[in-house]
């Protein structure tokens, strides 16, 4: 299958690239990893005319450490973040998302910078992105802004990036020391893309919920943080009853009203996901209620 | 536009390549159509089901979705490319355990086993399965997929021991 001609154009630089792009922001396209643009275009589902490929600027890619943030480049990919030492230490729930994105090959080449941007409601790392309070590092024609990740999605495939502009690097908050973390999803059994995914960070002090932050993708019209949950949350004991309590709240954030089963499936895979914290606790006997 | 042509190098089983080619060419087509190395298959051409499989810089990746222009300068490895002198474990493991029924699925089976072999620890049953989410066997082949991956893995290390027993002996 091949797609509509386009013009290539490979950007050595990350100026370069955003000058090419700002020249014809209707009709050109970036291509990083291709795992969701190549796919489009085979279909004729999009059809840019010039390609911009910002696979070999170098800048884009790779996992550091600055200060209290793990800076990930827009270049990097999933299997690479899922095998970063930093990734697993700060933020392992972008870790543990990233491993469940597609399959093998998929996350050989896709790239968390080209997820963000492709954004589609059922991607796997806006849940923990959103979760992790990521900021963006973005570029353009004006110079370089920072932008919070929540806010970046405002519909499907449609996101804050103005014309001309590239998503540079995420920026993720270390997160405190000993949070626990899990993502969880119901995949779709054919396409693997979750009917609902669950990003979770939670730090508890004497089976106390002391913080944490809900990030939810697939179930809405985008993904977003369950802040009513959050709320709900902070400082309760984390124990069978909480959980209980805490399954319904988790859709207060969006609205499924008009659709049952997307609320009802969201309920369950909140309590379960929550529900891991409490086995993980009793395994360690931190958990009175065990 | 349509008439852009751009100069690709590669290095495909170890020859180097050097052609013109239309930017929306995809590696899976310039290795079959274009050099005729029509080992690595077409599937569903929508990057699900990895017949296509091939190594890029040593990374199993799908072929059908990556820009034959964007893999300018990388090293390929097709199924044509994984015999050296003997046959791969993982050739050697698919004959050993009857690891496929059509044949279709086999070229990215054997490519993403072989690419398992040295990239993910050790290879329990568990992984094995896990990591052949990628595939899709329309013969439902798997478990002769997995024992054959399980089999090579064994086959990959006897040999490695016997090269090293042939060291410290001083032998061959």
């Amino acid at each position: 299958m091949y797609t509509a001609p386009f013009e290539y154009r490979r950007a050595d630089t990350v100026e370069q690239a955003i000058g090419w792009l700002a020249n014809d922001p209707e009709n050109s396209k970036v291509l990083a990893g291709g795992h969701s643009l190549l796919p489009l275009m085979k279909l004729v589902l999009a059809q840019p005319q010039v390609l911009i490929d910002i696979g070999r600027i170098t800048a884009l890619k790779g996992i550091r450490i600055e200060g209290d943030d793990v800076q990930i480049g827009a270049f990097t990919t999933y299997r690479e973040i899922v095998e970063s030492p930093e990734v697993n230490e700060f933020c392992p729930l972008l870790a543990q998302a990233a491993q469940t994105v597609g399959d093998v090959q998929v996350r050989n080449r896709g790239t968390i910078g080209g997820s963000l941007c492709h954004a589609d409601p059922q991607a796997d790392m806006p849940a923990a992105v959103l979760a992790l309070d990521a900021e963006l590092l973005i570029e353009g024609p004006s110079g370089q802004r920072t932008q919070s990740i929540d806010g970046f999605f405002l519909a499907p495939f449609i996101t804050s990036l103005a014309p001309g502009e590239i998503l540079t690097a995420v920026k993720i908050p270390k997160l405190p020391a000993g949070a626990h973390t899990t993502y969880l999803k119901r995949p779709h059994p054919a396409s693997g893309y979750p009917l609902v995914g669950v990003g979770i960070w939670l730090t508890v002090h004497d089976q106390v919920i002391d913080n944490g932050h809900i990030g939810i993708t697939g179930i809405a019209d985008l993904p977003f943080r369950a802040r009513h949950l959050e709320d709900f949350l902070k400082g309760r004991l984390l124990d069978a009853a909480t959980i209980a309590q805490a399954g319904p709240l988790a859709a207060d954030d969006a609205n499924l009203d008009d659709d049952p089963y997307k609320k009802n499936l969201l309920q369950v895979y909140v309590t379960r996901a929550l529900s891991q914290f409490g086995e993980s606790f009793a395994a360690k006997g931190l958990n009175g209620k065990s | 536009m349509a008439s852009q042509r751009i100069p690709v190098t590669l290095t495909i089983n170890g020859q180097k390549i050097v052609r013109d080619i239309e930017p929306r060419t995809l590696l899976v087509h310039f290795l079959r159509d274009e050099l005729n190395l029509t080992g690595t298959h077409v599937g569903c051409d929508t990057s699900q089901c990895g017949a296509c499989t091939i190594l890029l810089d040593n990374q199993a990746v799908k072929s059908c979705t990556v820009l034959a222009i964007q893999a300018d300068g990388s090293e390929i490895v097709t199924v044509e490319g994984l015999e050296q002198e003997q046959l791969h474990p993982i050739q050697e493991a698919f004959r050993e355990k009857h690891g496929l029924q059509c044949g279709f699925c086999t070229p990215g089976a054997m490519m993403l086993g072989a690419y398992l072999l040295n990239h993910n620890g050790p290879l329990t049953e568990e992984t094995i399965r896990e990591q052949l989410d990628g595939l899709l066997c329309r013969c439902t082949g798997y478990e002769n997929i997995v024992r054959s991956i399980q089999r090579a893995n064994e086959i990959m290390n006897e040999r490695q021991n016997a090269q090293q027993a042939a060291r410290a002996t001083g032998v061959g």
